[in-house]
């Protein structure tokens, strides 16, 4: 039973700890594209798509939103290793869910983004006759981004702080390292989650602070 | 098959669902009491006051609250030999103290938008600081705070579900136990966790929505009517 604080430790769990950041760093990456880019299309889909899909759609990721991550993990991982092909890597299926679930929040962000545009932006658009492509791409997304930009941006660092919940599906990220370390030997609970929680600090907490500033330019440009 | 199983097991629920919805209200009830402490902390005039509280919120947010988690679980009994009982508490109280830290800003936020001539108009009448906040800025504030403290609380349910990775018995921890045994379909179980879930949280956003007509009815406000939807000021400044 581990009694204290010792450095030695902190010397020997530090390499595997560094090795769980690195995948945390990649699973965000992975799991981010994926949450920007679904939820771009789910909040076009949900103003401007058919108009019997936005329903459905909606309450889809209404149901993703307001159910737990870790549950949603486990039920996908049971069903792609037990029932569709057991060779699927834990990274890439914890990867994806973590990015659906964040999709589902971005996309709010950026719907939140289209409906603030003004409706005589809109106005303008069907009176110049220009096409629906036209629409989205020159008038509609190039102000939406700049609205959501700071929120999506804040919905990514909220993810990288949730890449942790993958370890129950054996992703090789801090808490599983330092799990894997206390295994082997039978120390390194202090150590392992406090160099964990630092390490996630110091990179989320620059970040946050970039957004804040974002946010604050963009509220100021009159938008 | 299957399916009369599942039908079979659901009353072994009843327990762990009383230990999900206990975690959840007794975090919330932490986080509430402390968004309150640090928001009127970190929107204070005083740098005294100020950095402490915004200190302790920034590093609450910034540090995952997984591993903050195992760390109120595992790593603080060894560091400062304080033992829980039950590991139950160091969960509360990990899940407390990270949704109080985001729920602050919404407190501070809803402050700072009250008006300014409401300020000016209580020092006219010669109110107490005490008495400004507690009878002109507190009832406009909170209303307005409700939608985006509505957004954190069903986070916070859905934060609950990682107390049963520390082993604490609530629904996913069950779901994962009943999934294993012979004759028990996994998925099926998950699904009806997550069902479980969905609906906690639809509970928790329309008793959140009531509140809200309650509060603004009081400042002779209209609630607008939002469906099902991510609250629009979480939405637009997303939660970092």
């Amino acid at each position: 039973m581990q009694t204290g604080w010792s450095n030695e430790t902190v010397r020997e769990i530090f390499p595997a700890m560094w090795d769980g950041f690195l995948v945390v760093l990649q699973v965000t990456l992975v799991a981010g594209i994926i949450a920007v880019v679904l939820g771009l299309f789910v909040a076009i889909g949900e103003r401007g798509g058919p108009v019997w899909l936005r329903r459905p759609l909606s309450l889809a990721f209404q149901f993703i939103r307001n159910t737990p991550l870790l549950v949603q993990v486990l039920i996908v991982w049971t069903a792609t290793s037990l029932y569709i092909n057991p060779d699927w890597s834990a990274f890439a299926v914890g990867s994806a869910v973590l990015g659906v679930h964040y999709a589902s929040y971005t996309s709010e962000s950026f719907r939140a983004g289209i409906d603030a545009i003004p409706q005589g932006q809109w106005e303008a658009a069907t009176a110049l006759n220009l096409p629906t492509r036209r629409v989205w791409g020159a008038v509609v997304l190039p102000q939406m981004f700049r609205r959501s930009a700071a929120a999506v941006g804040n919905w990514i660092i909220a993810m990288f702080k949730e890449v942790p919940t993958l370890f129950v599906i054996g992703v090789m990220e801090m808490v599983a390292q330092a799990r894997a370390f206390q295994g082997q030997h039978y120390t390194g609970a202090v150590e392992g989650y406090t160099i964990a929680g630092l390490l996630f600090l110091a990179a989320s907490y620059p970040v946050a602070v970039a957004m804040r500033r974002l946010e604050i330019r963009f509220a100021k440009s009159n938008y | 098959m299957d399916l009369h199983a599942v039908i079979e097991s659901l009353p072994r629920y009843g327990e762990p669902l009383l230990v999900t919805i206990g975690v959840t209200v007794a975090s919330a009830a932490l986080a509430l009491v402390l968004a309150f402490a640090l928001g009127l902390m970190t929107g204070s005039r005083h740098l005294a006051v100020r950095t402490p509280a915004r200190v302790f919120v920034e590093f609450f947010r910034g540090t995952s609250v997984v591993v903050q988690l195992f760390w109120f679980a595992f790593a603080m009994p060894v560091v400062l030999g304080i033992q829980f009982d039950y590991l139950i508490v160091a969960g509360v109280i990990a899940l407390g103290l990270n949704y109080g830290a985001y729920s602050s800003e919404v407190v501070r936020g809803a402050i700072a938008a009250v008006p300014q001539g409401q300020l000016e108009a209580s020092t006219a009448l010669n109110l107490t600081p005490f008495q400004r906040m507690r009878l002109v800025v507190l009832p406009q504030a909170w209303p307005e705070m409700i939608p985006s403290l509505c957004a954190f609380a069903i986070m916070l349910l859905k934060a609950s579900a990682l107390v049963s990775v520390i082993g604490i018995l609530d629904i996913t921890w069950l779901a994962g136990l009943i999934g294993k045994q012979p004759g028990q379909d996994r998925l099926l179980h998950y699904g009806v966790v997550l069902v479980i879930y969905f609906v906690l949280a639809w509970l928790i956003w329309t008793g959140m929505r009531a509140l809200e007509r309650r509060a603004k009815r009081g400042l002779g406000v209209d609630a607008k009517p939002v469906k099902g939807r991510l609250d629009p000021a979480v939405a637009a400044g997303g939660v970092g």
